[in-house]
């Protein structure tokens, strides 16, 4: 099979969605003749041409709201955010239209669209631009969330969301473009709403999305050569989430952490350890532990900004506190 | 205007639309009054030749027309059923959007009429992605994009007008002028009193209509919809207007004078156009006066309507988020 980036995946699934949709056109700032700010786009404005690949002035609110527009009218439009931090100019776009459109026209429209673009932190950007935005949106009911980890995965779920009639935010990583994995030639889809247990276990769940999944794999690891079983539930959409899979494994494993770079206050992790403790309550031999970034802002400091961001230290104590071991029982090889 | 030169149907037509709105909102503000529809409602009263006149230079099976929430004119010029516009005011099953979007969301798909926005120029960038679509798929149809004097000075009205520009999309658009931002005299509050300026920074061409006179509406908008058909060139009209009522029911406009108010009502678009029609030998007292009879009873049917219609079922709040 062969091996691609990330960056590649995601690249792949729109140039295949595009030549098999005629409705299908990419838009955003710097998308077309500059090949995409992440190279995302490469190519894709010599195969379709400058019709169905955009490049837009800065302008996030207005490319945002004509992307709705023409989602509404029956196109199927990608809108690239440079990065997900800009989307907050466009958050009253997206918000108050594309998640409202369909409800306050009684169900007369469909916005079927997805905004992507890298999301959280990437390194040395400082706090502007090193945000974990998934929450601010999971929190909009009308909106679908989908957050990949592995080229495979992402491959599969941009082009479910693609074909989706729903606006869905569609979360990258400026570090996970390089990435890779194996993607197969042929066509494939992955459905939204599906986790994906990423590694077998039976004694502590831990669940995670995005960019933290190599953490929480290399925590994995560790604690495999510790005897500890981990099992690894990689959530891959947050809206839909696919709660039985989280359900199963928390019930087999009865322990649970869950590793999110987003802000602990009001975020996917608290939402998630919530419905634990409400689901699977009697199953549960611990509290559910969260791991988040820091409350804070990132700081430009390299050696800050990585310690605001879960760590594979955070992960281990935060196991030890679901095993109920005593803190700095779990180490890394060398400490 | 000589309305010689116009078909006498187009012409009657045009005036009963608007006597329609006129005693549809009439009976809306009663109908708030008896408690009957709640929350924000914004009517139209004294603004029915702008979206009468422009609307008539449409052809709305490739058209589309998107506005703010001041939405009730717009739809009913657009086609829509007074019933459900009504039952939608009233909150019911049975109403354009399900009772779900109330009166600042009216939405007919079906007469190409796509909202009914709440946040003040949230429609704009969104009725450039319709005409975005009308020209990605060649088609040959045209947006009017309506907002008022309070929209014009958000960003996404700057945005949208730029990117109608160097994108050539088949939009007009159309600022309804009617002097205040809720309770804000335009005046206080815009750097130029000329709005049909700001087309000029975009290289768009703009003008000013007087948007108390259903004909003059009608052929500006006309001559801006055959520049967006056949050259895809956007236009902006700024339309001076006044609504009589306040900003939404709760307001009693208080920062406006009396005076003010009755010398508007004076060039009453409604008013003059008639008498127009009566100079001009087209129309009858007895004529207009049949006509209004027959507006009145189109609107106490639709509030009958509204009446007898059924709530939403509780289940009905979990349906039309998703598709």
């Amino acid at each position: 099979m062969p091996v691609i980036t990330y960056r590649e995946a995601i690249r792949q699934a729109i140039d295949e969605e595009m030549a098999r949709d005629e409705r299908v056109f990419l838009m955003g700032e710097e998308v077309a003749r500059y090949n995409g700010a992440y190279k995302v786009s490469q190519g894709l404005l010599d195969k379709y041409g400058p019709r169905r690949v955009i490049d837009t002035p800065i302008t996030e609110a207005g490319f945002t709201g004509i992307g709705i527009g023409a989602a509404m009218a029956g196109l199927r439009p990608i809108v690239e955010w440079m990065t997900f931090n800009f989307s907050l100019l466009a958050l009253d776009q997206v918000i108050n239209n594309a998640a409202k459109l369909r409800h306050m026209s009684g169900g007369q429209v469909n916005i079927p669209i997805v905004f992507r673009g890298p999301n959280g932190p990437a390194e040395y950007l400082s706090s502007q631009h090193s945000q974990a935005l998934q929450s601010l949106y999971a929190h909009i009911p009308g909106l679908l969330v989908v957050a990949p980890a592995t080229p495979y995965d992402a491959k599969g779920l941009l082009k479910t969301a693609i074909r989706n009639d729903n606006p869905v935010i569609f979360l990258e990583s400026e570090l996970m473009y390089s990435w890779q994995g194996e993607v197969p030639e042929g066509e494939y889809t992955i459905p939204l709403g599906m986790a994906d247990v990423k590694r077998q276990g039976r004694d502590v769940t831990l669940i995670t999305y995005s960019k933290p999944l190599k953490l929480v794999q290399e925590t994995a690891q560790l604690l495999a050569e510790m005897g500890v079983e981990a099992e690894i539930v990689d959530l891959r959409s947050i809206r839909p989430l696919d709660e039985v899979t989280i359900y199963s494994s928390v019930k087999k494993t009865n322990r649970c952490v869950i590793v999110d770079e987003t802000w602990p206050f009001a975020s996917v992790a608290s939402h998630i350890g919530w419905l634990i403790s409400r689901n699977c309550f009697d199953y549960l031999d611990a509290p559910v532990e969260i791991v988040t970034s820091e409350d804070v802002p990132m700081p430009y400091n390299h050696r800050l900004e990585l310690e605001v961001q879960p760590t594979v230290d955070k992960i281990l104590r935060a196991v030890e506190r679901v095993m109920y071991k005593q803190a700095g029982t779990f180490q890394r090889s060398g400490q | 205007m000589d309305l010689q030169n116009y078909d006498k149907g187009f012409l009657l037509k045009l005036l009963e639309q608007m006597l329609l709105i006129r005693r549809f909102e009439e009976k809306a503000g009663q109908m708030y009054g008896l408690r009957k529809i709640g929350g924000f409602c914004h009517l139209y009263i004294g603004q029915e030749a702008i979206a009468v006149g422009s609307i008539a230079a449409l052809d709305l099976k490739k058209d589309y027309v998107l506005t703010g929430y001041r939405d009730h004119g717009h739809a009913l010029a657009c086609g829509m059923s007074p019933k459900a516009a009504m039952a939608e005011l009233f909150g019911k099953a049975t109403g354009c959007s399900k009772g779900k979007g109330g009166s600042m969301h009216f939405f007919d798909t079906d007469h190409h009429m796509y909202g009914g926005n709440g946040i003040v120029g949230g429609q704009i960038p969104v009725a450039a992605g319709v005409a975005f679509k009308i020209k990605y798929n060649a088609e040959n149809g045209v947006v009017l994009c309506y907002f008022g004097d309070g929209a014009i000075h958000q960003g996404v009205f700057h945005e949208t007008l730029n990117m109608a520009r160097i994108w050539n999309l088949p939009i007009v658009f159309i600022c309804e002028n009617n002097q205040y931002g809720m309770g804000t005299d335009f005046r206080r509050v815009s750097s130029v009193l000329d709005f049909s300026v700001m087309g000029g920074s975009y290289e768009i061409p703009a003008k000013q209509v007087d948007g108390m006179k259903v004909l003059e509406v009608y052929t500006e908008t006309a001559e801006a919809v055959k520049l967006a058909r056949e050259e895809g060139t956007p236009s902006f009209l700024e339309m001076k207007t006044y609504r009589y009522r306040g900003h939404s029911m709760s307001d009693p406009a208080k920062y406006r004078t009396k005076e003010e108010l009755e010398e508007y009502k004076r060039m009453d678009p409604i008013l003059m156009y008639k008498q127009d029609l009566i100079a001009a030998g087209l129309l009858t007292e007895d004529e207009y006066k049949a006509m209004d009879k027959r507006c009145i009873a189109v609107c106490d049917e639709a509030v009958r309507f509204a009446e007898d219609s059924p709530e939403p079922p509780l289940e009905a709040m979990y349906e039309d988020i998703l598709a």
